[in-house]
């Protein structure tokens, strides 16, 4: 029977693998998530058979409680609410595996230096993703405030706590008998670690956190499964973990700042004073000058950001597009792979309002074209547009990747006031002289373009 | 079964993982991240086990029935929320 269930573990990975892969294309992305539910069905039923398994009424009573909240929150949740509620199941994932970890530890009698080597290490990553998605929810989510908590002496905590939680580890590993408080101890300290590292990361790095516990909560599956000896958890929880990583690099390249760097610096601190400069004067525009303008731009860039998602704009955004095709102009929008507030986030707001995904362009695929574009519509997006991270070498986002709307031939900017964005930095874009300001709440800014279009 | 085989197993996955999403693009991140958030709720098959220890050990069997609650939130939210976002990205024509 063993040996049969092991079998069924291996199909059960392969449809995770393929999955997986077919999730990389946007056209075999639903097939790619069928598949993955397979999987995970079969490997759920094969182990409904295990020969350890001697009472059914907790499993099931278990199974239909989880799959009813699971189901009834996936269905009520707004589109918006998106990178919340991922950060949450997150959390719920990690805290399945603290919590497997525990009861492995209750139900052995025989203690082996590599079982309690990998049950004290499924606990503290379990621990850590729970309490950090939490804290990552209630940033994202707006619960507690999405600003950076520093304080004096933060790194020195941190390392203390670690060092102590080493310790634990290390006592309990040793001898899990006479050390049995050190997995408390453990416990508490995971907890606490995981909201003190996340609860020092503005909303801005939001991006990076979350894929980042994504993978723990991966490599907190394949500890747990070191722990009770199933293949299948090792492969499934290696391969989010590993994936997890990759996209956390890809969110660390697109902001051109080290995981290190994200991890241990609040955004906000890293800036010095900023000089006075004069930069000249700010244009601003009001919407019947900028229809005129759109109405006889022949190609439109559209650039969101944050600011989109929070004035919940993406479905008059959507009009506008339209409108501006019908009226004979090319549209796309172009995205920047750290707008937002997850890996994605305006991509998903975007196909909320059916925008077919033809339409967005990746920034390295605009950048080289962008000084052929008509007009370039930044909406609610501010660091990701900022020359100062191509031109200023003293700026603190120096470096970081940016769609350069700058070139284009005229830029609108809809923002609500000068306000500088997330990372307090100046933009030198909104006093160039291309660039033309539309004060106001984003939303009903285009509802005025869009109804100037309709009359 | 033996650590080194299942050592051995955790090091070939984890770069099979590397090798599958490297090439991923950045419209399905999100959708990329919920299904695999998912999948790492592949640990509801040792909760199962666990919590069905029975009254034998009955603490166990408690431990393992929150494991298998939160798990089953984790994998079953995780699959319907990626199956929401995957519906809505549509090409131009359907």
């Amino acid at each position: 029977m063993e040996i049969f269930q092991n079998c069924v573990y291996i199909v059960s990975a392969l449809f995770f693998i393929l999955g997986l892969k077919k999730l990389s294309h946007p056209s075999t992305a639903r097939q790619g998530n069928f598949l993955s539910v397979i999987g995970m069905f079969l490997g759920v039923v094969i182990t409904l058979f295990d020969y350890q398994i001697l009472d059914y009424k907790f499993i099931i009573v278990g199974i239909l409680i989880g799959s009813l909240i699971g189901l009834f929150s996936a269905r009520i949740v707004a589109m918006t609410s998106m990178p919340e509620m991922v950060a949450l199941l997150n959390g719920f994932g990690g805290a399945s595996s603290l919590f497997v970890g525990w009861s492995a530890l209750v139900s052995t009698t025989m203690f082996s230096l590599f079982n309690n080597v990998v049950t004290g290490f499924s606990v503290f990553i379990g621990g850590l993703t729970f309490s950090g998605s939490i804290i990552a929810w209630a940033k994202l989510s707006e619960k507690i405030s999405g600003k950076p908590f520093t304080y004096k002496g933060q790194m020195f905590v941190n390392i203390l706590l670690l060092l102590i939680c080493v310790v634990s580890i290390v006592f309990f590993v040793l001898s899990p008998i006479d050390y049995g408080f050190c997995f408390y101890i453990i416990i508490g300290l995971s907890l606490i670690i995981g909201i003190l590292s996340v609860i020092s990361i503005g909303g801005g790095d939001m991006p990076v956190v979350i894929s980042l516990l994504n993978s723990y909560s991966g490599i907190a599956a394949c500890f747990a499964g070191f722990v009770i000896e199933n293949v299948l958890l090792i492969v499934a929880g290696s391969i989010v973990g590993a994936s997890g990583l990759i996209l956390t690099n890809i969110m660390c390249k697109a902001m051109n700042r080290s995981l290190f760097n994200v991890l241990f610096s609040g955004f906000g601190s890293l800036q010095s004073s900023q000089s006075n400069v004069d930069r000249g004067e700010v244009s601003p525009i009001v919407v019947d000058d900028a229809y005129l303008i759109l109405e006889a731009a022949r190609s439109v860039l559209i650039v969101p950001g944050y600011g989109m998602a929070v004035a919940q704009a993406q479905h008059v955004v959507k009009e506008l597009s339209d409108l501006l095709e019908s009226n004979g102009a090319e549209v796309s929008f172009a995205i920047h792979p750290v707008a937002g507030r997850m890996p994605g986030h305006m991509n998903v707001l975007l196909a909320e309002a059916s925008v077919p995904y033809e339409q967005l362009v990746e920034m390295e695929s605009v950048n080289p074209v962008i000084d052929s574009i008509d007009v370039c519509i930044v909406i609610g997006a501010n660091d990701v547009v900022n020359p100062d991270a191509r031109d200023n070498e003293s700026s603190s986002i120096y470096g970081m990747p940016i769609i350069e709307v700058d070139k284009a031939k005229t830029v609108f900017v809809l923002k609500r006031s000068m306000k500088p964005g997330f990372a307090g930095i100046e933009n030198p874009l909104f006093y160039m002289p291309n660039t033309r300001m539309l004060f106001g709440d984003a939303k009903s800014s285009i509802q005025s373009i869009v109804s100037q279009f309709k009359d | 079964m033996e650590f080194i085989y299942l050592l051995f197993v955790l090091v070939l996955a984890t770069f099979l993982g590397f090798e599958l999403i490297s090439k991923v693009p950045s419209t399905l991140h999100t959708p990329l991240m919920s299904g695999s958030n998912a999948i790492s709720g592949i640990t509801v098959l040792g909760a199962i086990v666990l919590a069905g220890n029975g009254d034998h050990h009955f603490l166990a069997s408690i431990l393992g029935f929150i494991a298998v609650i939160l798990a089953s939130i984790n994998v079953v939210g995780g699959y319907l929320v990626t199956e929401r976002m995957l519906d809505m990205f549509k090409g131009k024509k359907t």
